[in-house]
This record gives structure tokens, sequence and C-alpha cells, in this order.
């Protein structure tokens, strides 16, 4: 029987009273199943993969030539004014430019002991496309056009640039589900680079309009920490690999309780202009074993 | 058998342009939601049983893409459509104020119950800020997709009443 299709005396119908009770129940019961299993992801990702994926693959691909087009005309416009007062820039810079060449070796000193490790240059990566953003508007997360059949698994990070983006929640056979880390639902173990403090980071939809989110639990006996101080991920987080940039301390407060501290900081990855990631496919836990 | 297959194309597309196309076009981040219209408007045009069945299969398709668990969108939207479907008696396709109080109203017991169920459940208490900053936003969006696409759905439905009328006839 159709249930949209409806005509009545011909077949039996099921009145729509027991049809919203059948499927609350049958609702109320993956709900449960699921919040802590992944039981029917297997199939229904399987499912969604071949029918809804590949027109995402192909929409976002066509979209995203339309926004290249459209921004383009307007910069141009743009460019126009913005050259002539770039040429006057150009004068008062070349007098600057050498004033700051003496500043430059200092600078170069500083830099080398403030450069992160280069440790996850040599992790595998694998490049993505983002497809799909969420539909609804309270959390972050995206679909990118990877999947099982490229080497993709749960759990492994994905970074953009140089920062964290999140992790991978999901896999289907040529797509997979991306949770940020601005996400509202989500928190990181983090530390801070410069003096090995750990601390929480933890996504915040209230706070990402503000484009910070927040981090606690930070104990700081020494007093050392500072904004604008890197945060990496730490080495006790059991999903995500060491040391990849997540932001920079943007306030820093001290809590009630005078032990630990909390604050804002600003993500390194700007999540609103993403279009292509990084997906580590190497996980915390397969390394762990290796060692 | 013609109008299932009319309005899977129609939940799989609203899907598309809502992950998709509309994110591009997004004012401050905020997408409109096309699939709460789809249910609404299913379910006071077509009744209740309509409504449900096209709310479970919309939010399915939230949930599997996009949800922490299987069950929670489709359950919602499930309802939308199934409450939507009660108005259907007092629904006629030529007044446009009872369609728009209908999905301004699904849309906003969406956007509460998700913040009920997911924010204020782990105490974020600043109702006011989410109200300004996510659901005022989707809702009034809302408002202006529906203004083109109800129409649109509206004349879907009429040609596939109309053809079923006539293929009805035939038989007699």
């Amino acid at each position: 029987m159709s249930p949209i299709v409806k005509r009545k005396g011909e077949k039996f119908t099921l009145p729509s009273k027991y049809l919203l009770f059948i499927l609350t129940i049958l609702c109320a019961g993956t709900i449960i199943l699921t919040f802590n299993t992944n039981i029917f992801s297997g199939s229904l990702n399987t499912a969604v993969g071949y029918v809804i994926v590949p027109f995402q693959k192909g929409i976002s691909s066509v979209g995203g030539w339309l926004a290249n087009r459209s921004e383009e005309l307007v910069q141009i416009r743009a460019l126009l004014t913005e050259n002539e007062s770039l040429r006057a820039q150009i004068d008062e810079l070349t007098i600057e430019n050498t004033i700051l060449q003496q500043d430059r070796y200092e600078l170069t000193n500083l830099r080398e002991l403030y450069r992160l490790d280069a440790q996850y240059a040599d992790y595998e990566k694998v490049g993505a496309r983002i497809i799909a953003k969420d539909a609804g508007n309270w959390f972050h997360s995206f679909v990118i056009d990877k999947g099982e059949e490229d080497g993709i698994a749960m759990d492994m990070n994905v970074i953009a640039g140089s920062g964290l983006v999140g992790r991978i929640v999901d896999v289907g056979p040529n797509w997979a589900k991306v949770t940020t880390i601005i996400a509202d639902n989500f928190s990181v173990s983090g530390k801070v680079l410069a003096t090995s403090d750990y601390l929480m980071v933890s996504g915040d939809l209230e706070l990402y309009n503000g484009g910070v989110i927040a981090f606690n639990k930070l104990v700081d006996s020494a007093g050392q920490v500072a904004e604008g101080d890197k945060i990496v991920t730490s080495n006790i987080s059991d999903k995500y690999l060491p040391n990849i940039l997540i932001g920079y301390i943007n306030t820093l407060n001290v809590d009630a309780n005078n032990i630990t501290k909390s604050g804002l900081l600003t993500p390194a990855v700007d999540f609103e202009h993403l279009e292509e990631v990084l997906v580590i496919t190497e996980l915390k836990q397969s390394m762990e074993d290796k060692e | 058998m013609k109008r299932a297959v009319v309005v899977i194309l129609l939940v799989i597309a609203c899907f598309l342009l809502q992950s998709t196309v509309f994110h591009a076009v997004a004012f401050g981040g905020i997408v409109p939601n096309l699939l709460i219209i789809l249910t609404a408007s299913f379910g006071f045009m077509r009744g209740e049983k309509t409504g449900l069945v096209i709310g479970f299969f919309c939010g399915l398709l939230m949930d599997i893409f996009f949800g922490v668990v299987i069950g929670f969108h489709a359950l919602l939207y499930m309802y939308v459509g199934y409450t939507n479907g009660k108005f259907n008696h007092i629904f006629f396709p030529e007044d446009v104020k009872l369609p728009m109080v209908l999905i301004v109203g699904s849309d906003f017991f969406y956007n509460v119950t998700c913040y009920i169920l997911m924010f204020l459940m782990r105490t974020r208490f600043h109702v006011w800020h989410y109200f300004l900053h996510v659901m005022l936003p989707e809702i009034v969006y809302t408002i202006v997709i529906t203004i083109f696409l109800y129409p649109a759905i509206l004349w879907i439905n009429r040609r596939l009443e109309h053809s079923e009328k006539r293929s009805a006839k035939k038989f007699v």
C-alpha cells in the first residue's frame, strides 16, 4: 500500500493516528539505539551515498563556479579604486620598509623560537572537497566527497591550511561527515604550546557569532600563559593527533575558584569560507599501537 | 505512483538546495528551512497522513547527513507534518494567510524544540540571544522563500490532483 495515494474503500488504509504512533515508537527506538552505537549507519550511509551524494557533488561544483564568477565581478570595481590608493601607499611603504628591514633579524630569531614543530607535515593526508553543509542552523557539520573507498575512517582528523577543522564522525562509501571544533556540542583537549599547560576547547554557537570559541580548565599555576599564545591539540587526547594548531588565545580570565583559567580563543581556520580540507589518514589509536 | 515519485523528487531537491546552494547565498550564515515548508505545505494540502510521511522522510534525510542520532529530526518533522494535516479541512488554495501562518508556526516550533532539547538541556540559557541570532533570521528567511516556493508546491499539487482525477474518470 502506498501511504501517499489514498483511496477510500478500495484498499485497507491505516488511520494516520496509528501510523503516527508506530513511527513515533520507531523513531524513539532508533534514537535510543543510535545514541551510543551506529548500527544503521552502514546500510543507510550506503543508500544515500548513491542517491544524494552525486547530486551534491554536482551542485556544489556548479555553485562554487557561480560564486567565483559573481565574486570576480564585484572585485573588479573594488580593485580599480583600490589600485589608486595602493599606488599612494607604495611611496609610504618604501620608507617604512627600510626601517622594518632592521627589525627583521630580530623577527627571524623569534620565529625560530615560536615555530610549530613540523611534525604534522609528515602525516599522510588526503585532500577533500566540501559538498554540503549542515541543513540546519544549530550545529556546524559538513559533508566531504571522500569516503571509505578513499581510505577514510571514523575519527580521522581534518585540517585546513595549518589549523584543526574537526574530525570524521560518520563515513559512507563515497562521503564522510565532519563535525567542526566550533560546533556547540564538541570539545577538544588542547594545550598551550609555549607552556604545555592543558586545557579544554569547546565550541559555542553563541560565541562563534563573534568569531571566537571558548576554552576552560586551564591550570596555569606559574601564570605564564598570555593572550596571543598558540593552542595546539594535546598529546593526552584519544582522538586527536598531537600538536595540531587550534587557535590563538583571545582573552584570558581567572575562574571564580582561583585555580583554573578560562577564556576565548580565535580559531586558526576560517570556517565561513572553507571549501577544501585535508584529512589525515592516520589515526591516533593506530599510531599508538605501532609504537 | 506518479504522486510518490514527484514527492520523492521534491524532498530530495529541497534537501539538496538547502545543504548546498543556499549555503552560498546564506545571510549571516543562516539558511532557510525548505524542508519545513515542504512538510507543512503537504500537511495542510493533503492531510495528516501525507504530512507525517513526508515529514518523516525529510527528517530522516537530515538525520543521516547531519544528525547526532538517527530519528530525532524524523520525529520532529513528522509531528510538524501531522499537526499541519489537522488544518486540512479549513485550507483553501486561494487563501494565502493560513499557509503563511502555519509555515511560520511550524518553523518556530521546530527551532524552539531544537533549542530546548539540544541547547537548554546542556545549560545554554541565553534564550534571547539564540532567538535573535538563530531562530528569528531563519524564520524571516524561510518566509521570504515561502513566497516563491509555496506557489510552486501548490501548482505541483494541483497538477497531480488534476491528473489523478482524470485517470480515475477513465476507470469509471
